[in-house]
């Protein structure tokens, strides 16, 4: 997967909440590249700074959030290099939604109940494309919705008269809706039912090999992420702890935190274990202990894991996974 | 129970034989009225929404009991029928064999001491302006529980506090919820539910509102208190793995009825219902997803056939409607094997081997063909 060019380039992003000395950093020193045509999973616990990443990346923080230093570079396809934190109001707004969308968490709720479907989703054509006719505007929310499984006559509905699957699918309608490159999955599926999640996220993988745009996929349900995203990033205490491909993470997670959150979630089939979780509970952000994060709660802390921050290093003999951990550390 | 007060922990009552029924639902449903709207306003028959319809269960001393379903499927009505929260439209409970209802005041004082309940968010079920010490004393002297002296409440606090691992109790006692994580919430919202030191406890999904690291961490601390007081433990959760790892026994819901009972291993490895069978199919299971990734992604992108399979599943992905619910078995609108009489009649409960049963007439005497349930779940 690493093979295809990149289409977004984050390098040491920080972000803060407040300022001065009582800021929280809830997102620390961040470098992650997404490929094109890639899902990326981001892994976390609440409070691990997973959903303030993206809304970095998209500069939608609202304050008190600050981006306080890094870089998050946007490769088009054709065109120049965009960077994305030194844009204007003007140019983010144009830039917004018809090159990165996002699916919010609850996106349920996140449809005007006073609006129809029909209303709703014209009303970006209407802002973002201002050239198209009304009858266009109309042809085109109805490929939409028949694009994500739903009649065109749910056009005239209310949310309220779609169920919750419905609703979720109709937010990924309208996130499709300007062909963006890249859409941002914000725990898409967490307030709906296995079946109906299972339903919504094979659409969305035949929806992107069909349109070819790339994912970045947040959730807490690792178990969820090895199944749809090619890459995953476990994120912990603000920072990337581990970062390689679904499939090695399952197998050989490195990092302690990696492993005891993939045995978080019992197995449905497979030898009965008994399983522990991870003893003690997540970091308080503003209160972090020093050193690795995790130093508190890993069963295999030695001596320089209270004192200095491991960095985000290729593992020894694998060059194409990174690990934050002194058990992997080179020296 | 318990009119003497002795400090929680010590199991006055000799402990009765393994797996003797405590609590007991017999054929209870519940039905709520749909609000009064002025088309309805002077109708007799207002509509109303089957919650919950037939559902029969035990609850035995020493043993988890899951009830596994959707949101809207009524198991957590479930959960308030059986602390009686409010009143079955039909049906009986029995409490130790004898049938029980109570409205409020000293009867259902008196059942809540039996029967204690634990709920899904432990941010809104502790009042934020109390302390721990607070929540505990009065969940104790309610229940008589609190001992004569102020030496005697203070053991019965600090014996609560270490049965759910939260050590040493002086750190905790005078905090306030929003100075505890979600983790410790939830045990100090299980160590008021043991003050009353009950025979049956019910958790509304216990742990989908925490933290998936320390979820686990939970569930075991309940398995340990089943074991340690030979409680009988109700665990109501959308979560069929979790069902598998914490579960004696496993119950599938199904828009308000039971499809599918039996030993949680064998209801997981080998469902015969068809709406458990997709509930496990659709369950994350990173093992068999490892296992066929590289299938997957040597098939071409043979959209039209992938297409016209998830629309057909789209169709019918959804619950029906209480109001309403269709005839006969209520999934046999989604069902891949539904046949005629899934349409008219209810299916009644089938057994099959191993103590599982299903509500499915696939497993009728004079079905067809009775497939065996592992070959339901091929």
């Amino acid at each position: 997967m690493s093979s295809t060019p990149p289409v977004l380039e984050i390098s040491g992003l920080n972000v803060n909440y407040g300022l001065g000395e009582k800021a929280v950093h809830a997102v620390r020193d961040i470098n992650l590249t997404l490929h094109r045509g890639e899902v990326l999973g981001l892994a976390g616990e609440s409070g691990s700074g997973k959903s303030t990443l993206a809304y970095a990346v998209t500069r939608l923080l609202s304050p008190p959030g600050v981006i306080t230093g890094g870089e998050v570079r946007y490769h088009p396809r054709q065109g120049t290099d965009i960077d994305i934190l030194s844009l204007d109001s003007e140019q983010l707004r144009a830039f917004r939604w018809s090159e990165i969308s996002l699916v919010f968490q609850g996106a349920m709720n996140s449809l005007n109940p006073v609006h129809t479907v029909r209303s709703q989703l014209t009303d970006v054509l209407k802002a973002h494309r201002p050239d198209m006719t009304s009858a266009q505007r109309q042809k085109r929310a109805a490929s939409l919705l028949s694009l994500v499984g739903i009649s065109a006559d749910r056009l005239a509905s209310y949310p309220h008269q779609l169920s919750g699957g419905m609703r979720q699918r109709v937010m990924i309608a309208m996130a499709l809706a300007l062909d963006p490159e890249i859409v941002i999955l914000d725990e898409p599926t967490t307030a709906l039912d296995v079946v109906m999640q299972r339903q919504i996220l094979k659409q969305l993988s035949r929806l992107r090999r069909e349109l070819d745009f790339s994912v970045v996929f947040i959730t807490h349900d690792i178990s969820l992420l090895i199944e749809f995203s090619d890459r995953i990033a476990i994120m912990y205490g603000g920072r990337i702890v581990e970062e390689a491909a679904a499939k090695e993470i399952y197998q050989t997670a490195h990092h302690p935190y990696s492993h005891g959150l993939l045995h978080s979630f019992p197995a449905l089939h497979g030898p009965r274990r008994e399983l522990t979780g991870i003893p003690g509970s997540p970091p308080d952000l503003t209160a972090m202990p020093p050193g690795c994060a995790f130093h508190p709660r890993c069963p295999k802390a030695f001596e320089p894991c209270d004192q200095r921050v491991p960095a985000l290093e290729p593992v020894p003999g694998d060059g194409s996974r990174t690990v934050a951990c002194w058990l992997h550390a080179d020296h | 129970m318990a009119k003497t007060p002795d400090p929680p922990g010590t199991a006055t009552n000799s402990p009765p034989s393994e797996g003797e029924v405590v609590l007991e639902a017999r054929a209870i449903s519940k039905h709520f009225a749909v609000r009064r709207t002025l088309r309805n306003f002077a109708d007799r028959n207002r509509p109303v929404v089957h919650a919950v319809d037939d559902v029969s269960l035990k609850l035995r001393r020493g043993s988890v009991t899951a009830v596994v379903g959707e949101s809207g499927s009524g198991k957590s009505t479930i959960a308030r029928l059986l602390a009686q929260l409010y009143p079955t439209s039909g049906g009986q409970l029995l409490l130790h064999g004898k049938p029980t209802k109570v409205g409020q005041g000293r009867a259902f004082r008196a059942y809540c001491r039996q029967v204690q309940l634990i709920f899904q968010d432990p941010f809104g079920s502790l009042n934020p302006t109390h302390t721990v010490r607070y929540h505990l004393t009065r969940a104790l002297r309610i229940h008589n529980r609190a001992g004569r002296t102020a030496k005697d409440l203070e053991q019965a606090l600090a014996q609560l506090l270490e049965r759910v691992h939260l050590t040493p109790p002086e750190r905790y006692l005078d905090s306030f919820p929003h100075e505890l994580s979600g983790g410790q919430r939830q045990r100090v919202a299980i160590a008021r539910a043991m003050a009353a030191d009950p025979s049956v406890l019910l958790a509304d999904e216990p742990v989908s509102m925490l933290d998936v690291s320390i979820r686990l961490g939970i569930l075991n601390l309940l398995r340990d208190l089943k074991e340690r007081l030979n409680l009988a433990i109700l665990y109501i959760t959308h979560d069929i793995a979790s069902a598998r790892y914490f579960a004696d026994e496993t119950l599938v819901m199904y828009a308000g009825r039971m499809v599918e009972g039996g030993d949680s291993e064998t209801v997981t490895q080998r469902p015969a219902h068809p709406y458990t069978q997709l509930l496990t199919s659709s369950a994350p299971d990173p093992d068999r997803i490892v296992a066929d990734h590289s299938a997957a992604t040597t098939v071409d992108p043979a959209g039209g056939e992938v297409v016209v399979e998830e629309e057909e599943s789209e169709t019918a992905g959804e619950p029906p409607s209480l109001i309403s619910p269709p005839s006969g078995c209520r999934f046999h609108p989604r069902c891949p094997k539904a046949m005629e009489r899934c349409r008219t009649q209810v299916p009644p409960r089938f057994d099959l081997a191993d103590g599982q049963w299903a509500a499915c007439w696939l497993y009728a005497e004079d079905a067809p063909e009775r497939p065996a349930p592992q070959e339901a779940s091929a």
